[in-house]
């Protein structure tokens, strides 16, 4: 622990750096990959949508002897159109899935359901979606989002500047992209709850990088004045900098949704947490990377773009680079074999 | 960047945000316990029950969704409900403006049949009243001996059975074909009627309000305007009731199988104009408006999602998310401790204030505004740990950082709280923002979960100026802290500190 925190005060100093804005080439490459990735499972695979977005009926019946083959014979003389899909959950319950149903099925599977397995039809945990409801929740969670985008976009440009601000929601809008391209990759189920941690990503990615940013900010607001270092190093010292916050702010937000998930999904099986906590995992592994990895080294090729800035980098170069933290020499610890190695090293801790 | 030893004066007095605290704190629980409020609401998730929501959709041209409507469907559908007479049903409508929906909420097993009843579009009837008696008890005929023409023993038979008393009786089942001759109750349950086939219908009412005349001689009324259709047959069911005798020269006017007024006609009205006249109060002249604009419901529903949840299942998942909730704070306590030491008790302090905060909250604004606690209510409180722990790590960090550049500890504090609250109010903002947009445009699940986090991230902003900040000045002080000693998480070791000439000591 103590070598960790020592490491922190070394990254502080500069003793230790990474190039993480530098080698922005690299980092870029590995997201597009991901991106690539994500957007080729999305047009062929596609999104696998719970019925709350197609529309249909779900009974769960917990009656520990159940089988699927008893549920699937019960419900298979009902005329229901469309596929029925029976699964076990957990080890007490057997889930039924239906397309869209009238009133008059639904109540011809439950008492189907009851007969064959002998519980009460209250205690058959149902939900029944009409098929617009989906477009009706994926519309306003749209709509969401760009509202949340925008006023980030503007809060940010206001509270930072406005090239943090598009470097940010560069940054969330990656993270979504991956953390929905994992779901069609995986083909796990999207479900309001998955939307619902799909949107709370944003407010978690952008968390870590405005901590990120605020120290970018400090660190780069005389740099055109001293000519002690470009734009990128001042960048870079502050994404060093902030390498120990970061990991531990993320480690921290990711110790609650592990467990929710952990306890979502080994006790109740499925439903809201594992949905929700699920989402929130991919996308906080996501979102910490962008952080670091995505965020900062964009916002400094933003800003390089400048005259101001081109001027500093000239300036710098002349006086042979020697700038008081070793930013252009990559300095490895002892023990690390490589700058893409050392968060997860730290976040095993 | 900053110069180092520069004097720092010292931010707020620790003293003064502790006891704004302690008086906050005290205040929310005096506030619980005057209200009564012992335990949070749960949501029907969690206890289990039925929930139903409903997608208005315009069901013609003329009517438009319209915020009006919306309020109107809800105090009608909240009627249909009560009907029921289970306790704390709730209807509401979720969202803004006109992009609203209506969730109904009943509890426990009997929510099978609010899938039933609500959502019905029953037709607003005008019948001919054929008898009438107020007697509440079944099996009382005295007054409904000699009905008139076209009333068959069988329905005689169903009027004298028929109990208004009971509840069950004055759901409104919307079942009564427009041709057929029924019996129905009033909808206070005080009278009951035979009634003839319907003459006049909802639709062919053009235009209702609610007016009070100037004189005071009659007080409230409601004014009535037919279209072409409506107009010749209120005209022929007035000609021919008027002249008859009592209770049969009255018109009821049957909204979902119950009689929400039955005025007599005093002469034959051809114009398509009519006034109703009686002893009625502001509210229900307004009332009898709006039921004669909107019929039944002024609105069409898609029903959206119906989900029941077996008690069974609601206290899993209750059981499930303190469970998960223990454990994420765990986790994050026993890293507080291991990695901060001595200080990640100031962690532990502060997440126990925030989570008193938060529950006594829960209880307060359960009574206040009926806020109840859902199953994505409760990730959304445990998600918040961490984002509640992440801005003491953003102070904590910044402390260490100042002390690196080779402040003392109690300069570090002040200096390093200065930058941290920037970065702490601006991460804050983001996430309340985040919150505050998916409250307004989710329904149902997502919506807790937006309060919740939003009020815990309202808390956190809370905690870290009036708690943690001050505590941690005050600590600082401590020789304990000062001197850096190896478990207090400001040891040079732990802070990896270059410049260890300068003494630790204020």
């Amino acid at each position: 622990m103590a070598k960790i925190s020592g490491l922190g005060g070394r990254l502080y100093s500069g003793e230790t750096s990474f190039n993480i804005v530098e080698n922005r080439k690299r980092w870029y490459s590995v997201s597009a990959l991901f991106i690539l990735a994500a957007i080729a499972a999305l047009v062929i695979q596609g999104l696998h949508l719970g019925i709350e977005f197609k529309g249909g009926a779900s009974y769960t019946v917990t009656q520990p002897t159940a089988t699927v083959a008893q549920a699937r014979s019960a419900v298979a003389g009902l005329g229901i159109t469309g596929e029925v899909i029976v699964q076990k959950i957990g080890t007490t319950k057997v889930r039924v899935q239906t397309g869209a149903v009238t009133p008059a099925q639904s109540q011809a599977i439950e008492s189907a359901l009851t007969t064959t397995f002998g519980v009460s039809a209250e205690s058959i945990d149902t939900q029944l979606v009409g098929p617009s409801w989906g477009k009706e929740i994926t519309r306003k969670a749209l709509y969401g989002l760009f509202a949340f985008l925008l006023a980030v976009m503007l809060f940010l440009a206001m509270a930072f500047e406005p090239k943090m601000a598009i470097a940010a929601i560069v940054a969330v809008v990656h993270d979504v992209l991956i953390t929905v391209g994992i779901y069609a990759l995986v083909g796990f189920d999207v479900t309001p709850a998955t939307v619902i941690g799909f949107l709370t990503i944003l407010g978690y990615s952008l968390y870590d990088t405005v901590v990120v940013f605020d120290k970018v900010r400090e660190n780069t607001k005389s740099v055109a004045a001293n000519s002690k270092m470009t734009y990128s190093q001042a960048a870079n010292l502050a994404v060093n900098q902030t390498l120990v916050r970061s990991a531990n702010t993320s480690l921290i937000a990711l110790l609650p949704v592990a467990s929710i998930l952990f306890v979502g999904a080994g006790l109740l099986g499925a439903g809201t947490l594992k949905d929700l906590s699920l989402a929130l995992f991919i996308g906080l592994a996501v979102g910490t990377y962008s952080s670091v990895f995505i965020a900062p080294p964009f916002l400094a090729q933003l800003r390089e773009k400048e005259p101001v800035m081109q001027a500093l980098a000239k300036r710098v170069a002349a006086r042979g680079g020697a700038a008081p933290v070793a930013a252009t020499q990559e300095v490895r610890p002892t023990t690390g074999s490589g700058p893409r190695n050392q968060p997860k090293r730290k976040g095993r801790k | 960047m900053s110069t180092p030893n520069k004097p720092v004066k010292t931010t707020g007095r620790p003293v003064r945000a502790l006891a704004i605290l302690a008086v906050l704190v005290i205040g929310l629980l005096a506030t619980a316990l005057i209200q009564g409020a012992t335990s949070v609401r749960l949501g029907l998730d969690l206890r289990g029950g039925t929930s139903v929501t409903l997608q208005p959709r315009a069901s013609n041209d003329s009517n438009k969704i319209t915020s009006e409507a919306i309020d109107q469907a809800v105090s009608i559908i909240r009627q249909r409900v009560n009907s029921l007479g289970v306790a704390e049903s709730e209807v509401t409508a979720q969202g803004s403006g006109t992009n609203r929906q209506i969730v109904i909420s009943v509890p426990g097993d009997s929510g099978r049949r609010v899938v039933d009843l609500v959502g019905q579009t029953a037709e607003l009837r005008f019948r001919q009243v054929l008898a009438e008696t107020s007697a509440l008890t079944a099996n009382d005929t005295t007054t409904a001996a000699t009905p008139a023409s076209g009333v068959t023993p069988a329905i005689n038979a169903k009027f004298a059975a028929l109990n208004c008393a009971d509840p069950a009786s004055r759901q409104g089942t919307g079942a009564d074909a427009p041709t057929d001759t029924i019996v129905a109750c009033s909808r206070s349950g005080t009278t009951k009627y035979i009634l003839g086939p319907a003459e006049v219908l909802g639709r062919q009412v053009s235009k209702a309000t609610a007016g009070i005349d100037q004189q005071g001689a009659s007080g409230w009324y409601v004014l009535l305007t037919f279209n072409g259709e409506g107009t010749k047959a209120f005209g022929s069911i007035t000609a021919r009731v008027t002249t008859l005798a009592s209770p049969q020269n009255q018109v009821a006017i049957v909204l979902d199988g119950l009689v929400v007024s039955a005025p007599s006609i005093r002469e034959a009205i051809p114009s398509g104009n009519a006034q109703i006249t009686g002893s009625f109060t502001q509210t229900q002249a307004q009332d009898l408006a709006n039921v004669l604009k909107y019929g039944a419901l002024p609105l069409a529903f898609d029903r959206g999602e119906v989900q029941q949840v077996s008690p069974t299942l609601g206290s899993d998942q209750l059981h499930a998310g303190i469970l998960a909730g223990a454990l994420g704070l765990a986790l994050v306590l026993l890293f507080s401790l291991l990695y901060y030491r001595a200080l990640g008790l100031v962690t532990v302090g502060s997440l126990a204030i925030a989570g008193t905060i938060l529950y006594l909250l829960f209880l307060v604004l359960g009574k206040s505004i009926g806020f109840t606690l859902t199953l994505a209510g409760i990730a959304g409180a445990i998600v918040s740990i961490g984002i509640t722990a992440d801005s003491f790590i953003v102070f904590f960090e910044r402390i260490r950082d100042e002390a690196r550049e080779g402040r003392s500890l109690r300069s570090a504090v002040e200096s390093g709280w200065l930058r941290a609250r920037h970065t702490i109010i601006v991460a804050d903002t983001v996430s309340i923002l985040a919150a505050v947009l998916l409250y307004f445009f989710a329904v149902g699940g997502v919506r807790g979960f937006a309060f919740t986090l939003g009020l815990t991230t309202f808390i956190d902003l809370l905690i870290v100026f009036i708690f943690t900040k001050p505590i941690v000045t005050v600590i600082a002080k401590w020789n304990f802290f000062a001197s850096g000693h190896p478990l207090s998480g400001f040891s040079e070791k732990s802070i990896g500190r270059k410049h260890s000439s300068t003494p630790l000591e204020a």
